[in-house]
Formats: C-alpha cells, sequence, structure tokens
C-alpha cells in the first residue's frame, strides 16, 4: 500500500451535493414500501405472545379457508438446517439458530417470536388471517435480566448450547454460550503498585437502533425457480447468502435487490422476512411483500445488548495506569452470538495497560436476538471505562483530558487482547478537545456540569467490488455494491472522481444488485468509504491507465510518453483533457471500463473524545444537553458535510442511550413501550446544534488516509453525559438510562 | 519464526507461555504446528478445514479473511481473538 498522498486534492475535503440529493428530497428515492410489483400481495407474521414456552400446535386450517388468503407458512416449511455454519464475511452464522429466529422451530424464546406467516390479498385480509391462525403454548419461566440468566437455577433456553471458552467447550449446557478472557501481564502485582485503585459497577439498558424506516421485503418466487428479493438491507450480498442458505438453494437462484434504507446501524443485517416471504411467495405463486409495524420492529428485532460491567482501575499518584480489570456480561437475546467479543476487546482500547485482565460472557435471556448497533458493545464498556478514568481523574486532582493524555494509546501500543496499534490519533484528538473552544470557556450556572469521554472502535475492511465505464461525453458512470445509508455513493464517487483528475459530479454512483457488481460485504463496521473507497481508487487506476493507452494511440506515441496531471494527459507539448479523450474513445478502441475488487484487513482504528454540558433539573431531575462538542480522527475526511453528519448523528443516538432510551419489560418478559411514544428517542427538540472538530491523521493503509467514521461517536455520549451529571448533581450514575425517574431517585437517595 | 500469542484461555494446553515461537508458511502450518508442540490447540482454534466459528486471526495487525491459506511472514506477530462485526 502506498502512503497516503500528500498533495494537495481537488475533490477530496469539498462538500459537493449528494448525487441522490434530488429524489430524496423529493420523495422519488424507491425504498422497500414504495415498490408494487404486478400482482403483489400482502403477508403478516403471527408472533408470540409470550416470552418462552413451547409450541405444542399451530393450527392455521381456520386462516386458510379465508377468500383471499393464498398462503400460510411455519417453520415446518423450511428445509431441516443441523448446526451448519454459514461464514458471511462479517462473521459467521448458525443457519439453525438463524431459521428458528426467522420462524420459531419447538419454542418461542421471546415476545414477538415469529410463529407463522400468511399472504393474503390485501394488508386488511392478511392482518384478520392471521389472527386466525391457533398456536398453543406450553409457558415456560422466563428471565430477562442478564445476571439472572447466568444462574445455575435459570430456566434454561436451549438444551443444546454449552459454554465456549475460545474452543474449549463446557460439560453441560447453560445460557452462557460464550466466555471471553483476556490476560496480560501480572494483573494483582500491578495493582499492588497503584496509590489509587477505583473499582464499581455498570448496567445498561437493551436500546434499539431505532432506525426510521421499518424491516420491509418483497419476495417473487418465479416459475423458472429463480427467487427475486426487493428488501432494506445494509448487505445485498449477505441477504442473498443467508436467504439461499435457509431455503437450501443455490445463491446463483437469489437476485437481491437492495432498495433505498432508511436507517440501519447493524440492525440490517440479518434477514427476518427475506425467506418467509419467498415461502409465501413459492406457495402462491405471486410476489409477496411483508413490512413491519413499529411494534414489530422494536419486539422482533434486534437490540443492543442490555450489560452489566465491573470496572477497576489502578493509577500511580501521578496519573499512571498500572492495572486494569474488567467483567462484562451482555444479553445474546433469544440465540448465541452477541456483542460481548468486542465489548471485551474495546474495555480497555483507548489506554496502555502495562497489566490487564478481561473476562466476558454472552448470554442468552428471553429478549429478541440481540444484533450489531453502531460499535456493536463498545458502548457499554465505554460507559463503564470511562466513568471509572473520570473518577480517578477526582481522587486524584488530575484534569480529566490531562488523565487521559498520561496513558493515551499510540502506534505501538499494545491492546489488551494482544495486536498493536498502527499510526492512531487519539492523542490528537485529546489535544483538539482540550484546545477546543468549547473545553476553554468557562461554564457558569448552577445545576450545571460539564463531563467529557473517549471512544473507540475498530472498523473494518472485508470485501468491496466496483467497475466503472467511461462515458463519451466525459461522465464517469460508476457501479458499486455497498448499499447507501450515510452518503457513500457520493463518498466513494468522490474518492474515483480524484484519482481521474475529474469533478464527483462528473461521476454517476449507482448502488447495483447482486448480479450487477462483484460480492461486496454489508454497509457496516464504518467500512463503506475506507474499503469501497478503495475499490473505487483502484478502479480510477485502472481506467486512467486505459486512458493513457488511448492518449497514446491518438498521438501514435508509447504510453509511457504520456503522463495524466489532474485528468489532462499530455506528451511532447500536445495534451487533451479527459472529457475530450472521452469523445475519441470509440475511433482509440472502443469502450473503456474499470474494474477492481478488493479485501483489506487492517482495521482503520477510529478515536473520538466527547465534551458536553448539561443542565439538571433539581426537582425533576430532567437533563438539559446545553452544549456538546464531538472531536474524531477521520483519518482523512473524504466529504467532510457527511463525517460531520455521522459525528452528530452518533452522538444523538449516545444521548438517546444516555438519558432515556430502554426496553421496558414486565414480570413476564413483554416489552411495555414498543412505540416511539413510550420508547422516548431524542428529537431535535432535545439536543442543541452538535459542534464537530474533524481531527486528520490519515490511516497508512489507505491511498488518501481514510479511517471508518460511522460508528465512533457513539461510544463516548453516555459516560460523558454521566460525568457532566456527576459534576451537575453531585450524584454518580452509574446504570443507563439516565432518565429523571431514575436520576431523581440517585439525587433523592443521596441527599437523605 | 512466527511469534504466536497464546490466548489466555489456551495456555493451559502451552504450559503457561503466552507468546511462542512457531515456524510455518501459512496459518494451516502454523496451527499444525502450534498442535504438535501442544496436542489440543488445533480443536480450540478450527473446526474442520477453517478457523472455529467465533474466532477470528490477526497477523501483522490485520483480521485475515483467508482463514487456514492467509500467508505467514517469519517475523509475523499473530494474534487469536474473538470475531467482531460492526454496525
Amino acid at each position: 500500500m502506498t502512503s497516503p498522498q500528500s498533495k494537495p486534492y481537488k475533490v477530496i475535503g469539498t462538500r459537493p451535493v449528494r448525487h441522490d440529493g434530488v429524489d430524496k428530497v423529493t420523495g422519488r428515492a424507491v425504498y422497500g414500501s414504495d415498490l408494487q410489483p404486478t400482482g403483489v400481495v400482502y403477508g403478516k407474521i403471527v408472533r408470540s405472545p409470550i416470552a418462552h414456552g413451547r409450541i405444542k400446535s399451530i393450527d392455521t386450517s381456520a386462516a386458510e379457508e379465508v377468500k383471499g388468503v393464498l398462503a400460510v407458512a411455519t417453520a415446518a416449511d423450511f428445509p431441516h438446517l443441523a448446526n451448519k455454519i454459514a461464514e458471511l464475511g462479517e462473521g459467521s452464522v448458525n443457519l439453525a439458530h438463524l431459521a428458528a429466529n426467522v420462524l420459531a422451530q419447538g419454542k418461542v424464546l421471546y415476545k414477538g417470536h415469529a410463529v407463522a406467516a400468511v399472504a393474503a390479498t390485501s394488508p386488511h385480509l392478511a392482518e384478520e388471517a392471521a389472527q386466525l391462525i391457533k398456536v398453543e403454548y406450553e409457558p415456560l419461566p422466563v428471565v430477562t435480566w442478564v445476571l439472572d440468566a447466568m444462574r445455575e437455577d435459570a430456566p434454561l433456553l436451549h438444551d443444546d448450547v454449552r459454554t465456549n471458552s475460545m474452543g474449549k467447550k463446557a460439560a453441560k449446557p447453560s445460557n452462557v454460550p460464550t466466555h471471553i478472557h483476556f490476560e496480560m501481564g501480572d494483573v494483582d502485582a500491578a495493582f499492588a503498585k497503584a496509590d489509587v485503585i477505583v473499582e464499581r459497577e455498570f448496567k445498561t439498558a437493551s436500546v434499539h437502533q431505532g432506525y426510521i424506516e421499518p424491516h420491509v421485503s418483497t419476495a417473487h418466487w418465479n416459475q423458472d425457480g429463480h427467487l427475486t428479493v426487493w428488501t432494506s438491507t445494509q448487505g445485498s450480498f449477505t441477504a442473498r447468502q443467508q436467504t439461499a442458505e435457509l431455503l437450501q438453494i443455490p445463491v446463483s437462484q437469489v437476485t437481491v435487490i437492495p432498495c433505498e434504507i432508511g436507517g440501519g446501524f447493524g440492525g440490517k443485517i440479518a434477514v427476518y422476512f427475506e425467506p418467509v416471504a419467498a415461502i409465501l411467495s413459492r406457495k402462491c405463486g405471486r410476489p409477496v411483500k411483508l413490512v413491519m409495524d413499529r411494534d414489530e420492529v422494536f419486539e422482533g428485532t434486534g437490540p443492543t445488548p442490555g450489560s452489566f460491567v465491573r470496572i477497576k482501575l489502578g493509577a500511580t499518584k501521578d496519573g499512571k495506569l498500572t492495572a486494569g480489570e474488567a467483567w462484562l456480561a451482555y444479553d445474546a437475546g433469544a440465540f448465541p452470538g452477541g456483542m460481548i467479543g468486542p465489548g471485551c476487546m474495546c474495555v480497555f482500547s483507548c489506554y496502555e495497560l502495562p497489566a490487564a485482565r478481561v473476562d466476558g460472557y454472552d448470554v442468552l435471556d428471553n429478549k429478541p436476538k440481540t444484533q450489531a448497533y453502531r460499535a456493536p458493545g463498545a458502548t457499554q464498556a465505554a460507559f463503564a471505562c470511562e466513568s471509572v478514568m473520570d473518577e480517578l481523574a477526582e481522587k486524584l486532582g488530575i484534569d480529566p483530558i490531562e488523565l487521559r493524555l498520561r496513558n493515551a494509546v499510540k502506534e505501538g501500543s499494545r491492546r489488551v487482547d494482544g495486536p498493536t496499534y498502527p499510526r492512531i490519533g487519539f492523542i490528537e484528538t485529546l489535544q483538539a478537545a482540550k484546545n477546543s473552544p468549547h473545553w476553554k470557556s468557562p461554564l457558569v450556572g448552577s445545576n450545571r456540569g460539564r463531563g467529557i469521554a473517549s471512544g473507540f472502535w475498530f472498523n473494518i475492511g472485508l470485501k468491496s467490488s466496483a467497475s466503472a465505464h467511461v462515458n463519451s461525453d466525459g461522465t464517469v458512470s460508476l457501479v458499486e455494491g455497498s448499499t447507501d445509508i450515510g452518503g457513500t455513493r457520493t463518498s466513494v464517487a468522490m474518492q474515483l472522481a480524484e484519482t481521474l483528475g475529474i469533478p464527483a459530479e462528473a461521476v454517476q454512483p449507482r448502488v447495483a444488485d447482486t448480479d450487477g457488481v462483484g460480492y461486496t460485504d454489508v454497509t457496516g463496521g464504518s467500512r463503506v468509504t475506507f474499503a469501497t473507497g478503495l475499490a473505487a481508487h483502484k478502479v480510477g487506476l485502472d481506467i486512467a491507465r486505459q486512458m493513457t493507452e488511448r492518449a497514446a494511440t491518438l498521438w501514435e506515441c508509447d504510453p509511457a510518453e504520456v503522463e495524466c496531471v489532474d485528468g489532462v494527459y499530455k506528451t511532447n507539448g500536445k495534451s487533451i483533457t479527459f472529457q475530450e479523450l472521452a469523445g475519441k474513445l470509440q475511433s482509440t478502441g472502443g469502450p473503456v471500463v474499470g474494474r477492481a475488487a478488493v479485501d483489506p484487513e487492517g482495521p482503520s482504528n477510529g478515536f473520538g473524545t466527547h465534551i458536553v454540558d448539561v443542565e439538571v433539573d433539581p426537582e425533576t431531575a430532567k437533563v438539559t444537553v446545553l452544549r456538546y462538542t464531538v472531536v474524531q480522527d477521520a483519518g482523512r475526511a473524504i466529504h467532510p458535510g457527511y463525517v460531520e453528519g455521522q459525528m452528530q448523528g452518533g452522538a444523538v443516538q449516545g444521548i438517546g442511550w444516555a438519558l432515556n432510551e430502554e426496553y421496558m419489560f414486565d414480570e413476564q418478559g413483554r416489552m411495555q413501550n414498543p412505540n416511539y411514544l413510550d420508547y422516548r428517542m431524542p428529537t431535535a427538540l432535545d439536543v442543541p446544534m452538535i459542534e464537530t472538530i474533524i481531527v486528520e491523521v490519515p490511516n497508512p493503509a489507505h491511498p488518501f488516509g481514510v479511517r471508518g467514521v460511522g460508528e465512533t461517536p457513539i461510544v463516548a455520549p453516555p459516560a460523558a453525559m454521566a460525568n457532566a451529571i456527576y459534576r451537575a448533581t453531585g450524584t454518580r450514575m452509574r446504570e443507563l438510562p439516565m432518565s429523571p425517574p431514575r436520576l431523581w431517585a440517585a439525587m433523592s437517595a443521596k441527599k437523605s | 519464526m512466527a511469534q504466536v500469542h497464546i490466548p489466555a484461555a489456551w495456555r493451559d494446553l502451552s504450559g503457561g507461555a503466552s507468546v511462542i515461537d512457531v515456524p510455518g508458511k501459512s496459518l494451516r502450518q502454523i496451527i499444525a504446528a502450534l498442535d504438535r508442540q501442544f496436542p489440543g490447540m488445533a480443536q480450540r482454534a478450527c473446526e474442520g478445514e477453517q478457523i472455529a466459528a467465533g474466532l477470528a486471526v490477526s497477523i501483522d495487525g490485520g483480521l485475515t479473511t483467508r482463514g487456514l491459506l492467509a500467508a505467514v511472514r517469519p517475523d509475523s506477530e499473530i494474534h487469536f481473538l474473538p470475531a467482531i462485526g460492526g454496525g
């Protein structure tokens, strides 16, 4: 890999209007619910009213007799899948578990678990018919709190799940599918060297990704056996593979057409509807469309784990950390495979620790299967670690930024899980925070406090494909496979434009379906601008090489005699622009098509530091966010406006997680607030304009220095908010959300 | 030889050793050599012809996507880690 270019850029760092902007603001962009294929019929899912139970029987006969009902499906319609593991690029999945989550097999494991499906000629008929499907359950005891689920006497969700400790399997079944253990150095001896030790326990509630667009899929199983799926997904190829694996048909028999997507944040990677719509379509011969209501989104799709975390940190009087210890238990929900791995890897990822020990547990309980949510697992861990760092700073009498600077990781620092960092920009974010107008400004007024916290997320690479062809008018049509959630069409197109020396507007990007582009992994892990951008850059190099050859043909010289500067091809006093040359392709050899496929393996390591001012109403404990600043290392901001948007969006989601958002369960494990009235997400009225400071420490593993930016900004907010609330009230909050009732109780307890 | 960092959970097999020099030009060869020295390691690291589900392997700071076919240099540093995804 060449080192990041240092020359001034023409396109990178500018803020062109996004290519899909007009379609989005005029409502013409096609989302899944806009699709109405000829002959489409409508599906409805029957969901479990209880959180845990055996399915004794399913009687679909009454529903099937309703006029207009065309098909009914249950788990019995799916192929039998033994414990087969499928690689999905970003990770592997147990297909039996995936299938049982799509439609329950034998047991229901959470309230809202899909049990059966029906297709009818109208949505209302489908809903009526769904109510006629009779399911008889044998209720079983329910557990929804992670520590309760770990008890020996807890109700067992699966009798075939045994604890796997990095390949060591336990003898008997339990609700703990995975135990992770990291250890480096002599931890006990290192704690003995500490002058101050802080050990605290933290809890976080389950929260949902909260995307505005509900899940929606339409499938048409054609008479020739080919299955077409239109869906809202973060990864069309991943959706294709999961669907094909669950139906046990070749991937070539499935085309997934990704629609525009109204948010995902990690929650639209696993399939829910796609295979069910396919089964219904195969049965009735018509396209079948399934759309979730909001309560189905909350109760039937993945929240992020609720958690319990215990952190212990030791430091010397001069503020050097000596040792760390962390114990983490995260919900997996109904099936194994939660977010405990990255939680364990991220918990101490910001700091150099001479010795550390981390134990993490993935825990099954009667909640929907947890799914990734923006830096999955890192926010819970950072809430704990960054709160303890704040308390340490206070006990040591050291400024909280200064304490972080004295211990911050840098190039060569070793993480507790082993690997060392390449060039990273954490120290630079701390310095930028320290020098920011926000940190330097006084905070005046009673009941107000300022907090700071830092956060880390790996960001990933994975596989991306892209191709492009040059049009005779000098534009370039770019085809890529990354579904566009956050403006990546533009950030990817800009990297192609920069490489070719043409304006961003001269590139016309399009997200293709699974038949229109090479394999591309999910839009997740903050990878698209990094990895698909790398693919676009390589497409540009391929095109530039061919254009150089065409110029040489035109001038009857050797390609080595042609140079290209900023999109102008030159030789011996002659020159031609990219656009002019594009008009001569047909007479110099025909079309020019560039292509690239990449598989970068390195993480791009994103760090951020957040500052927040809050005011707490002493009567009601309502927290008002007065001012909020996000500082983040973007490596190189391709489109600064979109980087700022990610920083702001992540911070607002983190503020919601900190202050209000939580799944509220009754004693039977039924969610009590599956709607946006009672599940309180922040709106524009709840937050100030989020200020942003982009730090640019180029990533050496990308030609333009790009680091992923989408996930890091959600990691620090809850800890930053908790630290600010402490300074406003004198009360340390160690449980999320810090909602008015919970904060009021803690403030009252402190007073009494 | 490549430097293999043994996960804490596997040190029962390595006699407590946390870092071991291992010969091999591919991850397959490295794991085979590890298993010869410390029987049982391969069973922890692999399922059939693949890296075990839920595990990832870091070679010189990058999480390899090439599984057992991943190339290893004489001075490579190797870690076995939990697999991660992203949102």
